[in-house]
């Protein structure tokens, strides 16, 4: 099964620059050990905290008429199984690849009939803590839905396209210059093998987005709006760098 | 000195000071008059005291620290307290562990914060009254990137 | 209430040394950050942690800001006899949380 997985239906020319997948290591690989052990316990790792809450709201009605996500997923170690490693994924209403935490308020709003999360909020964090750490230690799919192909390029394209005061772009820093440091800090490849991750700048969880509109503010560039197609676009592209790779969520990073 | 009395001193020694919102570090000066307050005229041996401390930090946001005495922890000779101080972040003050004989074991892990690159000291206080103090560098660096969220 | 996640073994034998891992969310806020308008933000921090077995205090931390955000605490005790433990976290604002974990003791 998992070998019929690896044949990916969604290919993008190779460029030379690209991190070789051989090459290719996750961000848990270059930090210290006291992070990393931070993050292998889970009695310690304070991104359990929010799988604790996702854990909650999962079996709560939203309010009395209505169901819990429970109701219909029933038992999230097993219907959430391999969810965050396939996302994003194109939803075929809206015409394009939509991410987790899109894929929870569109149940919300429409199998819940509640309003939906804001983004970043501590409640939608929660569940999208809770339905990822139910993917820890399954491969990361990168979807092989051919009408994601489109939105794919499209993501690729943001990670390679210079923006901001700073005029850089993503693939500077994390393809040509991964290992090495800016600052203090050891400059990761881009592989969100771990999301949502508990970020010790941030003292606190957050979403793929957020990272990714830190960064595009980081070089001085008007970041965009959360849930634009833009982000989605890059969190498919940047998915699909780590495609073959555990999924490690809910991660500790720097 | 109780505790209690410890926690008021302290309050006391940050307005002499005039530290308020803002204020940028304490000094190794305030951590000394700190751990006065605690000891009193009492000698602070070196020694017993273990801490470990990452010698360069992932982000000084969260810093992991392993405090450990040396210390059969039995009724008649066990630790009472371990305390915590820094010498540049804005206060001195970090924790105060209070165990006893029950602990069995003598060692206390959190996560601290660290404004700059500095030594952080512990002082323990021994059941027959004496104190023991060890303590440990680390370099702090900030984050590469400004982010606005 | 604020989440906490206790790790206490399920079991022990008697006298032994068990290890304990507390972690509660909080967002520890040091009293020295301003926002970006230079408003300076409010203090709110947990001010102490206390563990008791079967009623009897078994371990204090007295906490300060440079304890960092959702505060994690390790700690050792003698597996006496079986029963409760219970943790209790205060702080500013009236903040209070509990948790009780139960331990056999053979």
């Amino acid at each position: 099964m998992r070998l019929a997985g690896l044949l990916f239906a969604l290919a993008l020319p190779a460029i030379a620059a690209e991190v070789p997948l051989s090459e290719r290591r996750s961000g848990y690989d270059l930090m210290r050990p006291e992070t990393r052990a931070m993050q292998d316990d889970d009695a310690a790792n304070p991104a359990m905290l929010w799988v604790m809450e996702g854990a909650t709201l999962w079996n709560a009605k939203p309010d009395a008429g209505s169901r819990a996500c429970a109701d219909c997923h029933g038992d999230a170690r097993v219907s959430m199984r391999g969810v965050t490693a396939r996302y994003p994924a194109f939803d075929a209403a809206a015409g394009h690849p939509i991410d987790v935490e899109q894929r929870i308020n569109l149940c919300r709003t429409t199998q819940q009939h509640a309003p939906g999360f804001a983004f970043e909020s501590r409640q939608l964090l929660a569940i999208s803590a809770y339905v990822a750490r139910q993917s820890r230690g399954v491969p990361i799919e990168a979807n092989g839905d051919p009408r994601s192909q489109p939105f794919l390029a499209a993501g690729r394209e943001q990670f390679q396209r210079r923006r901001g005061q700073l005029d850089l772009a993503c693939s500077q820093c994390h393809d040509d210059n991964w290992g090495r440091h800016l600052g203090g800090a050891v400059i990761p490849q881009a592989l969100p093998t771990g999301y949502p991750i508990y970020r010790l700048e941030w003292q606190a969880l957050g979403s793929l987005q957020r990272r990714l509109r830190g960064c595009i503010s980081g070089v001085r560039s008007e970041p965009y709006d959360y849930g634009a197609q833009e982000l989605v676009n890059l969190e498919l592209y940047l998915m699909w760098r780590a495609r073959g790779m555990m999924v490690e969520s809910p991660a500790v990073r720097p | 000195m109780k505790r209690r009395d410890f926690l008021i001193a302290g309050g006391a020694i940050g307005a002499a000071l005039g530290l308020g919102a803002g204020a940028a570090r304490a000094t190794p000066a305030e951590v000394k008059e700190a751990i006065l307050q605690l000891t009193g005229a009492a000698p602070v041996k070196t020694g017993r005291v273990t801490l470990d401390l990452p010698p360069l930090v992932e982000n000084g946001n969260s810093v992991p620290l392993t405090i450990r005495v040396d210390s059969p922890m039995t009724v008649a000779d066990h630790v009472k307290a371990v305390h915590v101080f820094v010498e540049k972040n804005p206060q001195p003050y970090v924790a105060s562990f209070h165990l006893g004989p029950r602990a069995g074991r003598a060692s206390v892990s959190t996560r601290i914060r660290l404004a700059d690159s500095q030594t952080v000291v512990a002082v323990c206080e021994m059941s027959d009254g004496s104190f023991w103090s060890g303590s440990a560098d680390s370099v702090v660096t900030l984050a590469a990137c400004t982010e606005s969220d | 209430m604020a989440s906490a996640l206790i790790n206490v073994p399920s079991s022990a034998r008697r006298g032994e040394i068990i290890q304990i891992k507390a972690l509660i969310s909080h967002v520890m806020e040091t009293g020295y950050r301003r926002t970006s308008l230079g408003a300076v933000i409010a203090r709110d921090i947990l001010r102490l942690f206390v563990c008791s077995y079967n009623g009897q205090e078994v371990f204090r931390a007295q906490i300060h800001p440079a304890i960092a955000a959702n505060p994690y605490f390790a700690f050792n005790t003698i597996a006496t006899e079986s029963g409760t433990l219970v943790f209790t976290w205060t702080g500013d604002n009236g903040f209070s949380a509990t948790e009780s974990v139960a331990i056999k003791v053979e």
